[in-house]
Parts: structure tokens; C-alpha cells; sequence
């Protein structure tokens, strides 16, 4: 490696790295100056993120409403699944800088250790970060998206929501699947939602407590719940399509855009925790193997280290702005 | 590679005894600041959401503020920013600050003019 060589063969010469700019080595210097450009890639997604939000700051999704769930506890949790996720990325960081730490101490076992539990946190988190898709993209409750792309959702007349499954009425209808086979073009439907929009729209009328809940944010940054008559007249005459969870083109929730900018921007990040793992594990088999021991210092360790807390860094912006503000 | 740690922080009132120290002091740190904001964030006390600094909900400051004190943390103690020389620091924090408000400004008013023709004009977006 050249860090090696650095140390080893250009000590005292102006060139080949022999001085050290800053009296930072060649490689920490660089891996800080390809986490600013880095930094500034997300700052771009999330700026972004930000100018699509404004865009439509009168009917945002709120987040507390879409990311409810916590793995095997059924009920309403806010917040608390990626609290953990938080938690967890953050105390990964902390055993990475005991890592560097003992590195500095040349403690070749508690390096391994240490980087041993910064791998298992990572693999938690990119776990958990799956989780969240998975669930995100399922949806709970389903909605109905009108001709204009808005979303149309369901509430009772206490103001909880209703599923699609809770009014809906089934009805015998002979509907089969386009196959691509079939059809002139070799497109095929996607799957079909568990209602038809017809069904939906009956079950809406049969039920006399059933209100809609438009996207539109109130003054106190509720969404506008609509009366009786003025949800029958909406639903009629603007409903088109059935949206069950959410995917790059429709989202129960709200505006299309959270849902594609949810997904690429922690698609990116944990992408970013992925190839971390990677690099971890590729140390840590460096580490056990000796690879640092003989060399005489541990500074590769420091380099992913800076690389794996940069990761956590985005984590806590992304946090911000995905689910508090 | 003896590199000698600054053990201070919160700008030398709390001071620790050795860098393992100082690394659980700042986890405690930043857990707690996760905590005030996840608590926050869940109850939305109400006199936070009904005013505003500078047309934003102080809500939504005390979490971009808590937000860069986090990192502030992160970068200074867990990268060891803390350790570099003030050239270095200076490189790579102000280069980035200064390009990411500069852009979140372009930007935000952008979205912000571009909501404003929608909303304020003859053509209804609501069908």
C-alpha cells in the first residue's frame, strides 16, 4: 500500500509524499477531501428534497403518520423504529473510534473486537433500513389517487382512519390480468389492488360515518378533513385509481415525490452503510491477519473510520429532514 | 502514529481524563440530544408549532440546530477533527458550509416562488 511506502521510503523528500500538507498523511488527507465532495452530493439530494417540499408545502405527507410501525409490536409507534436505527448507526460509530483508538494503543486484538461489533451494527442497520422499505412500500390503510395525481385518504367521523378493507364492498366482477401475451404491445399490468376503485366508491356510500382527508395542510398542520356531502361529490367526480402503498409512481400517503425521494436518498445513504460493511470487513480480515501489526501503525483503520462516521454523519441529516421537520 | 488527544469539550468545561473517556462522554451527549429531539418530534408541544422565527415553526429550529450540534460532535470528536491542524479544518468545514447554504438558499427560494405560481394562479392544480 502506499502508505507504506510513504513511511517507509520518502521520509524527509519534498515529493512522493514524504511532507505531509496539513500534517495529515496523503491518505486521511484525501479521504477528508472525497467526504466533502461526498457531503456535498447529499447535500444536493437533500436541497433537492427540500425545493420539492416547498413546492408543495401546503400538502407535504406528515412523517409521523407514515412511518408508524416497529417489528413485531402491532399499534401506532412514531418515530421509535428509527430512533433505534439512530441509536444503533451512532454506536456503531463509537465502537469504530475505539477501534482507531486501540489502533493508536497497537492493540491488535481489541482493533479486531471493535471492528468486529462497527460490522454487526452496520449489518443491523442496513437490516432494519430493509425493514423500512419493506414496510413503506406495503403501505397500511390505502387511499385513492385522483385524475389530478392528489391523494384522496379515508377517515371516520372521529378523525381515525379507515383502511380500504374497512368500507369496501367486494363484488363479483369477471376482471383478468393484462398479460404482456395478450395485448398488441408487450406491456403488462402490475398487480392488481386488493379493491377496485367501484368497490371503493360503493363501500364509500354505503357507509354514512366515512369522510376523505385531502393532502391540503391546515394552519395548525393537520390535513383537511372534507363534510359528508362534499366527500361523496370528491370522491365521484375526481376519484380514478386505487394506491395501496407506495412505489415511484403513486404513494398512499401523499405526494408522489416523498416516496421517490425517500427511497434514492436513503437508497444512497444506506448504499453508502453497504459498501462501509464492505470495506469493514475487508479491514478486519487485515486486522486479524496482521496486515497493520507489521506495517506499524493502524492508520487504514483511521481512513474507514472517518469514512464510516461520515455515513453516520448523513444519517443524522437525513434523519432531520425525512422524519422531524 | 502518537497523536495527543484534546480531552475538552463544550468548550473546555468538561474535560476528560483519557480519549475512551471523552468517546462515551460524547455518546451520552449525543443520545441525549436524540432523545430531545425524538421526544419532541412525537409530542409537537404546541407553543413550538404556533410560532415562528424567520417563517419557520421554532420547532423545526430547535431540530436543525440540535441537528448541528450532532455533527459538530460527530465530526470534531469522533473523526477527530478536534486533533487537525486548523488548516485542514478549515478546508474541509467552511469549503462545505459555505457551498451547501449557499445552494440550500438557491434552492428553497426557488421551491418557494414555484409554490406561489401555483398557488396563486387561475389555473386549479386541486382535480
Amino acid at each position: 500500500m502506499d502508505t507504506t511506502v510513504t513511511h517507509n521510503n520518502a521520509e524527509g523528500k519534498t515529493w512522493d509524499g514524504g511532507n505531509e500538507p496539513l500534517r495529515a498523511s496523503y491518505g486521511k488527507m484525501m479521504m477528508w477531501f472525497f467526504i466533502v465532495s461526498d457531503a456535498l452530493t447529499f447535500s444536493g439530494f437533500l436541497a433537492a428534497y427540500g425545493f420539492s417540499r416547498f413546492k408543495f408545502i401546503d400538502a407535504w405527507p406528515i412523517a409521523d403518520e407514515v412511518f408508524t410501525h416497529v417489528p413485531f409490536i402491532h399499534g401506532n409507534f412514531p418515530m421509535i423504529y428509527v430512533a433505534i436505527m439512530t441509536f444503533v448507526l451512532i454506536m456503531s460509530s463509537v465502537t469504530m473510534v475505539l477501534a482507531v483508538d486501540a489502533g493508536h494503543k497497537l492493540k491488535h486484538k481489541s482493533v479486531a473486537f471493535y471492528m468486529f461489533l462497527t460490522i454487526i451494527g452496520g449489518i443491523i442497520f442496513v437490516g432494519s433500513q430493509g425493514w423500512e422499505w419493506a414496510t413503506f412500500i406495503k403501505g397500511d390503510y390505502g387511499a385513492v389517487e385522483t385524475k389530478g395525481g392528489k391523494i384522496l385518504q379515508f377517515v371516520d367521523t372521529e378523525g381515525n382512519r379507515l383502511g380500504l378493507a374497512d368500507f369496501a364492498i367486494p363484488q363479483v366482477t369477471d376482471r383478468e390480468q393484462h398479460l404482456s401475451k395478450n395485448g398488441i404491445w408487450y406491456d403488462s399490468e402490475g398487480a392488481a389492488t386488493t379493491f377496485s376503485i367501484e368497490e371503493v366508491k360503493a363501500g364509500f356510500k354505503a357507509t354514512p360515518n366515512a369522510l376523505i382527508r385531502t393532502q391540503i395542510l391546515t394552519e395548525s398542520g393537520e390535513k383537511t378533513v372534507l363534510s359528508r356531502e362534499a366527500s361523496l361529490e370528491k370522491l365521484e367526480k375526481d376519484g380514478k385509481l386505487v394506491v395501496e402503498g407506495a412505489n415511484l409512481r403513486h404513494n398512499e400517503y401523499g405526494a408522489p415525490l416523498f416516496a421517490d425521494f425517500f427511497f434514492f436518498i436513503t437508497g444512497f445513504h444506506g448504499f453508502h452503510v453497504f459498501s462501509g460493511i464492505l470495506i469493514n470487513i475487508i479491514i478486519f480480515f487485515n486486522v486479524v491477519l496482521g496486515t497493520y501489526e507489521r506495517r506499524g501503525h493502524y492508520e487504514m483503520v483511521e481512513k474507514v473510520g472517518l469514512y464510516w462516521h461520515f455515513v453516520d454523519l448523513v444519517w443524522v441529516f437525513v434523519f432531520t429532514f425525512f422524519y422531524l421537520v | 502514529m502518537a497523536h495527543e488527544h484534546k480531552l475538552a469539550i463544550f468548550r473546555g468545561t468538561l474535560k476528560f481524563k483519557n480519549n475512551i473517556q471523552k468517546i462515551w462522554g460524547v455518546l451520552i451527549f449525543l443520545t441525549l440530544v436524540t432523545a430531545v429531539e425524538v421526544v419532541l418530534g412525537i409530542y409537537k408541544p404546541a407553543f413550538l408549532l404556533e410560532n415562528k422565527f424567520l417563517t419557520m415553526k421554532y420547532l423545526n429550529w430547535i431540530f436543525i440546530i440540535l441537528t448541528i450540534v450532532k455533527a459538530y460532535y460527530i465530526t470534531w470528536d469522533f473523526m477527530h477533527m478536534r486533533d487537525e491542524v486548523k488548516g485542514l479544518r478549515r478546508a474541509v468545514v467552511w469549503t462545505a458550509i459555505f457551498l451547501i447554504c449557499y445552494l440550500v438558499f438557491i434552492l428553497l427560494t426557488e421551491g418557494d416562488y414555484i409554490f406561489d405560481v401555483y398557488n396563486e394562479g387561475f389555473q386549479s392544480w386541486d382535480f
